[in-house]
Formats: structure tokens, sequence, C-alpha cells
């Protein structure tokens, strides 16, 4: 499936930016399954300073603010071809270990809830059934909802929210599936909703490393694996690691944030 | 003179005669007036106080600045003796960075099963942004500190291999200074390798490890916390030798994809930074986001190839105690040599066993917390009492991932002038060795800190220890 995406994200603050920084995770990996035909990201406030890749082969923008801006836009375009391999993303590339996968971070530290979750996952014959109903059974304890409570919530908070967003989710599969001793990862990107052309915001989902097969994605909000209409963007163990912006800037005022996303099948 | 049996003394033999390094300098302390030299000593410290070297020391706020006692009997080495010493470094530093490489990279090793991934897994200075970086001409450890004891005459024990960022060095310099103006004859008949070049070869050492990016002369400079730390006194020092710029992280800033700093001209890129912040506080973007000491995109301008940090950020898991008790396999594993110098043995209290036999032993060892340094939080089993033993065998028994045990060793001793005259104390040696590609340069000798207090085996400055200038002899 071919997919074309336009993705502006502005941020405009009530005083002038004097310096600032922001590092953008938003080129999708061409690897198997998925191949960039052409992407472009175009910033109008602010000037990129390099371009790297990172631990998890994430291609990173860093971009300084232009002295004085009072608003920021980062303007992805592209399209991606992405064939469905029913979630299977395969084999660990680049050098970090798999054991790396089994560490937790702040956002997904496995506490009482986690655990009290992990106990209740029927264990399938096969390691693959087992992850499935890990992610069912998340997505029954705790419901998908627009209405997100705040952006940077831990697993054990989203578990006590009782309702979660689609990054709540990947971290909750995530934390869960290192519990159970699974390498896991956070991943963002891009979903094209069946349903409409403008989408609300940017996607996430998690994959765990099952032996034999490699990498196999887990989108648990819509209780499925990936399919072609998913572009995997950035990987990291958790949000933080694979955000698409983040930032950091000097000076006072309120930033507020406006996305515009846009996935068709071409 | 006494002479203790059980240490060897450096400068004296059993009969009373000179070691042949000490010979001629023996010949002229004999025939110096005792009360001419106790007076130079006083001199000695009044120099120090005047070029300002004083460190600060951590849990002791009332001394915020004191000065390291400075001995003027001088630690000397055999040409021939390091020699073999210097080989030996050379060797481990290579090993080092190898072993960095590969542990961003491949983890051959551990592939190999010549360490256990959990050794670098649960190893708090393993930094994941620094996996597939390879650093500027392949170098990690740009600098390093091997610290050694020495038990006999061709027994020398590294204690710890300092390549995170080995301090100390503006004492090496400022010791032989102050030597060479007080005893200017001294030189004359004893011919002792220079150590004045250090700046210039570091200079020489970080500029060949200048990014693709640079343009023309590498641009240096030295990046500080600022005033408060305790080795201030260095950065400001080292910088103003090496014709580097002294900078704090608010003096730099991101400009056309290098890191710049403000100049009177404008933004000028740094090619190399010889920084002398933490891993955790350089780069509040990337790693520790409350750091106001370091300079945020630093991190993504070091992978995209802008500039070179010295040291690499994630060296830290060498200095780590645990993969210290594995350097025999490392230096093997990536020389296809034995280890020229010894380790010393070394117990992981993490194994069952060696615990066991760690709080069987506890009196007789010295137990170091895995990632301690400056001698802070260590017993030394010989001299603690009832109390701290039971104190320390609680921390062991409620953490014991957390420290490595090792025999006490019989330190060397060299004399120390005091009011009685000679009097044999406890002596390290940190020699400073730069690594650049194709070329390892180790200042011939290094730091020689002495513990002061009559049987004291810890010769950290921050407990208590003294300096003495280190002669290596011309061979």
């Amino acid at each position: 499936m071919r997919l074309k995406i336009e993705h502006q994200t502005t941020y405009t603050y009530d005083h002038p930016v004097p310096y600032g920084l922001q590092q953008l995770r938003l080129r999708p990996k061409s690897r198997d399954g998925q191949e960039v035909l052409s992407w472009d990201i175009d910033v109008r406030g602010g000037t990129r300073e390099v371009t790297y890749e990172d631990e998890h082969a994430n291609t990173v923008d860093l971009i300084s603010f232009d002295a004085g801006q009072h608003e920021i836009s980062i303007i992805c375009k592209g399209e991606v071809d992405v064939t469905d391999r029913a979630g299977v993303v395969g084999r660990q590339m680049g050098f970090v270990p798999l054991w790396l996968y089994q560490r937790s971070t702040p956002l997904t530290a496995a506490g009482p809830l986690v655990r009290a979750l992990v106990a209740q996952v029927k264990r399938a014959d096969t390691e693959l059934a087992t992850l499935h109903a890990l992610s069912a059974h998340i997505l029954q304890a705790v419901p998908y909802s627009t209405d997100q409570a705040a952006s940077d919530l831990t697993v054990e908070q989203a578990l006590a929210a009782g309702h979660a967003v689609c990054q709540d989710h990947a971290h909750i599969f995530v934390s869960a599936a290192r519990a159970m001793g699974f390498p896991a990862r956070y991943v963002s990107g891009y979903l094209m909703m069946d349903d409409r052309v403008m989408q609300d915001a940017s996607h996430a989902w998690a994959e765990a490393h099952v032996a034999g097969l490699g990498w196999v994605g887990f989108d648990v909000s819509n209780g499925i694996s990936p399919d072609a209409r998913y572009v995997r963007v950035a990987t990291a163990l958790d949000y933080r690691g694979a955000a698409p912006i983040s930032g950091l800037r000097f000076g006072h005022g309120h930033e507020s944030m406006n996305v515009s996303l846009q996935v068709q099948q071409q | 003179m006494t002479n203790k049996p059980d240490y060897f003394d450096e400068m004296m033999q059993a009969g009373g005669a000179p070691r042949a390094p000490y010979a001629d300098y023996h010949d002229w302390f004999t025939s110096e007036e005792p009360g001419r030299l106790l007076e130079k000593s006083a001199e000695a410290e009044a120099l120090f106080r005047l070029t300002g070297i004083t460190f600060n020391v951590y849990g002791d706020p009332g001394a915020a600045e004191r000065l390291i006692p400075f001995d003027l009997i001088p630690r000397i080495i055999g040409g021939r003796e390091w020699a073999l010493v210097a080989k030996g470094i050379e060797q481990r530093v290579r090993a080092l960075n190898a072993f960095l490489h590969d542990i961003y990279h491949r983890q051959e090793i551990i592939k190999a099963g010549r360490i256990p991934a959990r050794m670098i897994a649960q190893n708090a200075a393993f930094l994941p942004q620094m996996i597939g970086m390879t650093p500027p001409g392949g170098i990690y450890t740009h600098i390093v500190g091997t610290d050694l004891v020495r038990t006999g005459p061709d027994e020398f024990f590294v204690l710890e291999d300092n390549a995170r960022t080995p301090s100390g060095v503006s004492y090496m310099l400022e010791n032989r200074e102050t030597m060479l103006h007080m005893f200017p004859e001294l030189f004359s008949k004893v011919k002792v390798q220079s150590v004045s070049q250090y700046p210039r070869s570091l200079r020489r050492s970080l500029g060949a490890c200048a990014p693709k990016a640079c343009e023309g002369r590498p641009t240096l400079a030295v990046l500080t916390p600022g005033m408060y730390n305790s080795a201030y006194y260095e950065h400001a020092f080292l910088a103003d030798q090496m014709g580097a710029e002294l900078v704090e992280g608010h003096d730099l800033r991101v400009v056309n994809g290098r890191v710049a700093m403000r100049t009177t001209q404008g933004y000028k890129p740094i090619d190399v930074l010889y920084r002398r912040i933490d891993d955790d506080y350089l780069d509040p973007l990337n790693f520790n986001p409350d750091s106001m000491l370091g300079v945020p995109g630093i991190i993504d301008v070091y992978r995209a190839g802008g500039i070179t940090l010295a040291n690499a950020p994630g060296t830290g898991i060498a200095d780590d105690k645990a993969i210290y008790s594995y350097m025999p396999e490392i230096v093997e594993f990536y020389t296809g040599e034995k280890a020229i110098l010894k380790n010393v043995p070394t117990h992981r209290c993490s194994e069952p066993e060696a615990l066991k036999y760690v709080l069987d032993n506890l009196a007789e060892l010295v137990v170091k917390e895995v990632h301690g340094s400056g001698g802070y939080g260590m017993l030394v089993g010989p001299a603690a009492s009832k109390q701290e033993l039971a104190a320390f065998r609680a921390k062991l028994e409620a953490n014991p991932d957390n420290y490595i045990a090792q025999p006490t060793l019989a330190l060397s001793t060299v004399p120390i002038l005091t009011d009685a005259g000679l009097a044999p104390r406890h002596v390290d040696l940190r020699p400073y060795v730069l690594v650049s590609p194709g070329k390892i340069d180790i200042t011939p000798g290094g730091l020689t800190r002495v513990a002061l207090t009559e049987g004291s085996l810890v010769v950290n400055s921050s407990q208590g220890g003294g300096t003495k200038d280190t002669w290596v002899l011309e061979e």
C-alpha cells in the first residue's frame, strides 16, 4: 500500500524565543516491509543544524530556533510503500544488544499494577499467542479513550487512570512484556485510519522480540498487529527516546501546539 | 632510618645503602644540612599557596579549599624499571580502547563468553547513546591515569584504570617546577626525564583527534563545571598551559551544525572539547534535563561528527571495579598477549562464594564500591575498628553487587621529610597517558601520592594524602 503523508506541527509562543533546540525523530525507516519513496522536512522559523542516526537507527534532525521567533513549524511530506507482514518487522538490526530492550525506564518501570496485570495474562502455547493475549488483556483492563490525562504518564499512573491513549497502551505493553522476559520497545509512527483523511494525531504502538520471528508489532489500542496502513518512524525504549519532537528552550512564556496530519492511500 | 621488612622501601636497601636509582640523590641528601631542607620545605608550601594550587574536599564544608601537602623527597624510578611499566601501560590502554569500541559495537567479547553480558547490562556507566558511535580517530580514552602500586623491585600492580577523567596532572607539573626552582643544582647531578612537555603533548594529542568538520588548526577548549568544582584550578591551569579556551556550558551553543563559543568576533566553532564534566551533566537535551552545567545538543553534534569530546562519553564502564577484575581477560582478548602489568586479585561480591569469602576475611581485605572513587566509601580491613567492620558487613550483606574486595597490598614506601628526619610512608603512582590515532604518549613518572600518616595505606588527597615529585631517570 502506498501512503501519502503530510504532517505539520506548529508551536506558537507568546514571547519570542531567544534560543532553543528541537530534536526531530520524524523520518520513517526504510527496511523490510517499508520503503520510503520520498520524504522531506521543511522547517519554518528554525534552522536544521545536524542530521544523524541515533543508537536505535532513528534518523534525528536537530533544529535550532531562529532568534526572536514567535512561531516554528515543522512540515513533513512524503510517500511510503508498506507491505502487510502481519506485524512482523524482522530480526534486530544494528548494534543495540537485545538485553537493552529489557531495561526499564522511568516511564515504563513495572510497579504493583503492571505486575498484577502480568499475573492475569493467560500463557498460551506459543510466545506469539501469549503476547497477543497480553495485548488483548491490556485493552480490556484499560480501554482506549481520547481523553488523555497527561502526556507523560508512567505505566503505573496510566493503569490507575483506568483508560488510556495509544502512548499509554504502548508503554503498558512494553513494561508488561519486559516483566514477562521479552525484549520490547516503543514505536512512534503513522496510521491511516480508514474512515478519515485528517488524522487526530500521530500514532504509537509496541514491538516485542520473539525468538525465531524477531520483532513483532502490537497495536494495543486497535487490538491488532500493524498492517499495511502503519508507517514505522522511530523506535526506542519508551516515548522519550522515540518522541517525534522533543526540545528545550530558553526564555519565558507559554507554548501552544497545533498539529495537522493527513495520511492517505495513493 | 627504620626499614620495615614487610614493605619494599624504594630508597634504602636492608643493609643501609641506597638502591641504585637513589644513589646520586642519596649522596646529595646526606651532604645537605637537615635544617636547610626543612626550611626549603616551608618555602615549597609558601610557593604552592602563591600559585594557588588548592583543592576542595567533599564532606568538609569548613575547609572549602585546602593545600595538598607536598613532600620534597622525590620518588625516583630507574629508566629500565620505567620502560617495563610504560610498556605495560601502553598495552593496557590499547586494550581499553579496543574494549570500549567493541562494547559500543559488536560486543564480541561478550559473544565469546569472556565477560558476562550482565557486567555491561547492569553497568550504570554504559551509555546507550554511544551505541554504534565511533569517535573521531577511533579514540575513546584520550587521557588515562592508570593508578599503580608497587610491592617489589619489579612488582607493579594496576589499582584502577581511570579512563573517565583522571585529575591531578597539574600537581605533577607544579611539583616538578617547584623542585627545579628550589634545587636547581640537584637536576644537574641527577639526570631526570622531563615532564614539562605535558601540556604541549596534550594539545598535540587532542588536536590529532579533531573531527572531520575541523578546518585548519584545531580549536581546543576545556569545559569546566565552574569555579566551585574541586578541580577548577586544574581546568584553568591546563587551558592556560595548552593555549586553549576555558569555557563553561553557558558559553557554548549549537551554531551552523557545530558547537561554538561566544567570542567578541561572534561564534567560533570548537573542534576538540576537553570536558571536565561528568557524562550525566554534559547535555540536558540528551541526558539529565536538570543539568545547568552542560551544553544542550552537544551529543547530537557529536554523533553527527561535528566535535570531539575527550574523553568520549560512556568510557566510565572501564572504570567500574567489577570490570577491572576482568582486565587480564580484556588485555588478552584484544592484544593476544598476556597482560604485562598485574591486576590486584579481586573478589566480586556479586558472586555468592566470593561474598562468603569476603565476609569471613573482612579484617584482612580492602573493600571498595564498584563505582566509587577518591577513596570515599571504602573499608581498609586491617585498619578498621570492630564497629567499622560490623557496619561494613551490614552494607555488604544488604547490597553485595555494589562491592568488590581485594587483599591488602604491601604498598612500597618512599621516605618523607619529617622534623625527626626521613620516615617511610606508603605511596602509589598515577602516570598520565595520552592517546591519539597511532600514538600512545606516556609522561615519564606521573603523580606520586603519599599517605602522610605512618602506616596508612590510603593515599587519596581527600583522605589526608600528600604528593611527591616523581623522577624517572634517563637510561
